[in-house]
């Protein structure tokens, strides 16, 4: 028997990450915390509620339309906080450089991320740097961590995911994917089609403190919509069906992947969170949403049912009902 | 296998076209549809046109679902 | 001129209450095309068609019909010291008898992902110390792109690029399905794409020979519904004629200049589909002239013996002869993260389709 070898499918937040997770980390640190499973954990320090969360950045290339490694660290970690339920307060910032790496692009980095951190109105407090051999390395990986305090009254949980709920999408998917994409496959895009990476925290604040009733908040990078609601579904044990044509997509982005054969629906997003919510409530967080630069195209897309547990489902355009499920791995350029 | 999309010729060297839908471009060749001119629609698969679209036809397609559509209503 | 989500939705209300309207016994209709069979599962098209009406998957597939030994051929060739593969992603996690391409990559072996078999000329400008091989898989869509590869490599004078030709055509297969004794079939939806550049006329055999209605068809779901509709217009009035519904991209004679450099490159050759079998003049290779291009012809290489997976049923799923979950290894065994079968590889195999889109393991 040959020995099993990490593949890059097991780093694409699909089925093989989730194995990974599964089989890997949770038997070596499972504990309350960790294992809510969430995009941050919850802990008591001293009497005090807070948000923990941590994300490394590997993003080639490192600088592209909208945003570079920097600001995506930065918005990562603050955006992992917020779908926690937490006000963002504090980042460290580790640095992994290449032996080599230009001082002038190290210098871009940062700048962009205290101009992050500066927007999303929190402190880097501590970091790191270590430098490894030329090839040890692809250029420059950024880890960061978070500390946040859990907002009073709130209780986001992918466990109360319920039947009746509403599920809200803040706006189009795919822009961020498409745009580290268009570079590696040849593509050109139009300048209006630039990553969504940004800070959210702001607006999911806002919304927590008008509406402390949302239930759960997951932003969908790595994976997309799909792999979140499928997390989401299985973790509530609650059925979700979305509906294909409330689902906004730019049109460049839906030309990018008719080209490759990409589903915009697994497509990574920086900028966008997934929102389940009352019915009740749902016309009131909109309207706190769409307020929002980050915000403006939030809408309904779906609603949580009773069955089937654990799985989702797409009713598509010619009215017709899939299951959406997760992908095993990553999606790969297709001709067929 | 077979994914194939169709596109506008925008610019077009020797045998390499630049093709756009929706605002993305791309390179393709056109060495298996060499008569395509810049403006044509052709259908691009793994980089290249193998086939120039019938617009004509694409429209009536096009006509005929819309009137299908009607036809619920009445 | 657009059409709206809405007219989308309303027209396909047109052709399924049509289709249910002139349905009056079961029937037996075969998607030939892997890419159909993704767009059907993708759209939902199988649960808003009447019950009566069954959709088989075809063997159209070009991944899934490869047998085992060109993959052990191929990773064999990764193997080689001073060897780049260049691929489509589809064939990356294809199992052979013991290996995979992505197994490979994780071994540190030098295997890229193109979109373009033109990019592998550019890899090989820039590697000319290297031997670069173009696993040239698909059928008559993709076989003219990669022969026009071929050429280029020779205007270029590029001595390290090759090709590793498993390409298929879709004639000789039908022909042998309708041929088979086992398999019954009302209709067949015929390959929009493979058609544009064979042509309508390449399919006369089968109303000739075997009087099965066939429609050609495009790829979008209203026109997967329309071609389901005219098959199923066409038994009701007892014809059997090729259809054709993709009218916009496909012409009665097909594209002749891409048939021709076809030919200037590659020859018919008889050829081995997983699940069918040996099919005379189904495959092409490399001609005499451009031998050198041919990695088989030009670069030895020991390849291990070729395993085929135990209680695997794809050949019978490849046949239609059986569903994929009629497979006692499917979702249990054999799932697209560990996949036994190259019907789950494939993004666009039976199994996956059935699988990822829920049909037999999920209902609502």
């Amino acid at each position: 028997m040959k020995e099993e070898k990490i593949l890059l499918a097991h780093g694409s937040g699909g089925k093989l990450s989730q194995k990974l997770i599964e089989e890997v980390m949770r038997p070596a640190f499972s504990n309350p915390a960790l294992d809510e499973m969430h995009d941050g954990a919850k802990v008591t320090v001293n009497g005090a509620k807070l948000a923990f969360t941590t994300d490394s950045h590997v993003v080639k290339p490192l600088f592209f339309a909208g945003g570079d490694i920097g600001k995506l660290a930065v918005c990562g970690t603050v955006n992992d906080l917020a779908m926690t339920g937490a006000k963002a307060l504090y980042l460290s910032a580790g640095f992994i450089i290449e032996e080599g790496f230009p001082q002038s692009d190290l210098l871009r980095v940062v700048d962009s991320m205290r101009q992050a951190a500066f927007q999303a109105n929190v402190t880097i407090v501590t970091g790191d740097t270590k430098v490894v051999e030329k090839g040890a390395a692809d250029g420059i990986y950024i880890n960061t961590a978070g500390v946040g305090a859990l907002i009073e009254g709130v209780n986001i949980s992918p466990q109360r995911a319920c039947s009746g709920q509403n599920i809200i999408l803040t706006g189009s998917l795919g822009d961020h994917a498409v745009t580290i994409m268009a570079e590696r496959h040849g593509l050109t895009l139009p300048v209006n089609i630039t990553s969504d990476c940004a800070p959210l925290n702001g607006m999911i604040e806002e919304l927590l403190y008008n509406v402390p009733e949302i239930a759960v908040l997951r932003d969908p990078t790595r994976g997309g919509l799909a792999t979140v609601l499928n997390e989401v579904a299985s973790q509530a044990q609650a059925g979700i069906i979305i509906n294909e044509m409330d689902i906004p997509v730019n049109p460049e982005v839906m030309a990018v992947c008719d080209m490759l054969g990409y589903d915009p629906l697994y497509l990574a997003n920086e900028g966008k969170a997934v929102i389940f919510v009352e019915s009740v409530h749902t016309d009131k967080a909109l309207a706190i949403l769409k307020q929002h630069v980050y915000g403006r195209n939030a809408k309904v897309i779906g609603q949580v049912t009773k069955d089937p547990k654990g799985q989702v489902g797409l009713r598509t355009l010619v009215g017709g009902v899939r299951l959406l499920d997760m992908l095993p791995g990553d999606q790969l350029p297709r001709i067929c | 296998m077979c994914l194939a999309v169709p596109a506008q010729i925008i610019k077009l060297q020797d045998m390499l076209a630049t093709i756009e839908i929706n605002g993305v471009t791309r390179q393709a060749s056109i060495m298996l549809v060499p008569e395509a001119k810049v403006g044509d629609y052709v259908l691009v698969h793994a980089g290249f046109a193998i086939q120039l679209v019938d617009q004509e036809e694409a429209e009536r397609t096009m006509e005929l679902l819309k009137e299908l559509a009607q036809y619920e209503d009445q | 001129m657009k059409i709206s989500n809405e007219e989308q939705k309303r027209s396909a209300e047109f052709f399924v209450k049509e289709i249910r309207r002139l349905t009056n016994r079961p029937l037996r209709l075969m998607e030939v095309c892997g890419t159909h069979t993704v767009a059907i599962f993708k759209s939902g098209i199988r649960q808003l068609l009447p019950c009566e009406v069954e959709l088989i998957s075809g063997p159209g597939c070009p991944v899934c019909v490869t047998p085992n030994d060109y993959l052990d051929m191929a990773i064999a060739y990764s193997r080689q010291k001073d060897t780049i593969i260049t691929t489509f992603g589809d064939m990356l996690k294809v199992p052979g008898s013991t290996s995979s391409l992505a197994a490979e990559k994780a071994e540190g072996r030098d295997i890229r992902v193109v979109y373009s078999p033109l990019e592998s000329l550019d890899i090989a400008a820039g590697n000319l110390d290297k031997k670069v091989i173009f696993l040239a898989v698909g059928f008559e869509t993709t076989a003219p792109t990669a022969a026009a590869t071929v050429l280029e490599a020779e205007r270029k004078m590029l001595r390290n690029f090759y090709v590793l030709s498993a390409h298929k055509r879709v004639p000789p297969a039908l022909n042998a399905l309708c041929a088979a004794d086992d398999i019954t079939l009302d209709g067949l939806l015929l390959p929009g794409h493979v058609s544009a550049i064979i042509g309508e006329q390449a399919y006369a055999f089968l109303s000739e020979r075997f009087s099965v209605p066939a429609v050609i068809a495009g790829f979008e779901a209203l026109d997967i519904l329309q071609a389901v509709y005219f098959l199923v217009k066409q038994i009701r009035e007892g014809k059997a004629a090729v259809e054709n519904q993709y009218r916009r991209i496909v012409k009665p004679e097909g594209n002749v200049a891409a048939r021709n450099i076809l030919s200037q490159v590659y020859e018919e050759d008889d050829a081995v589909w997983r699940g069918i079998g040996l099919i005379n003049f189904s495959g092409l290779k490399v001609n005499a002239k451009y031998r050198r291009f041919d990695a088989e012809e030009s670069i030895p290489v020991e390849v291990e013996p070729t395993v085929e997976p135990r209680g695997c049923r794809c050949g019978e799923v490849l046949r239609g002869v059986a569903k994929p979950f009629e497979c006692s290894l499917f979702g249990d065994i054999c799932r697209p993260e560990q996949p036994v079968g190259s019907c789950m590889v494939s993004v666009e195999g039976a199994c996956a389709a059935w699988y990822r889109y829920g049909t037999g393991r999920w209902q609502i």
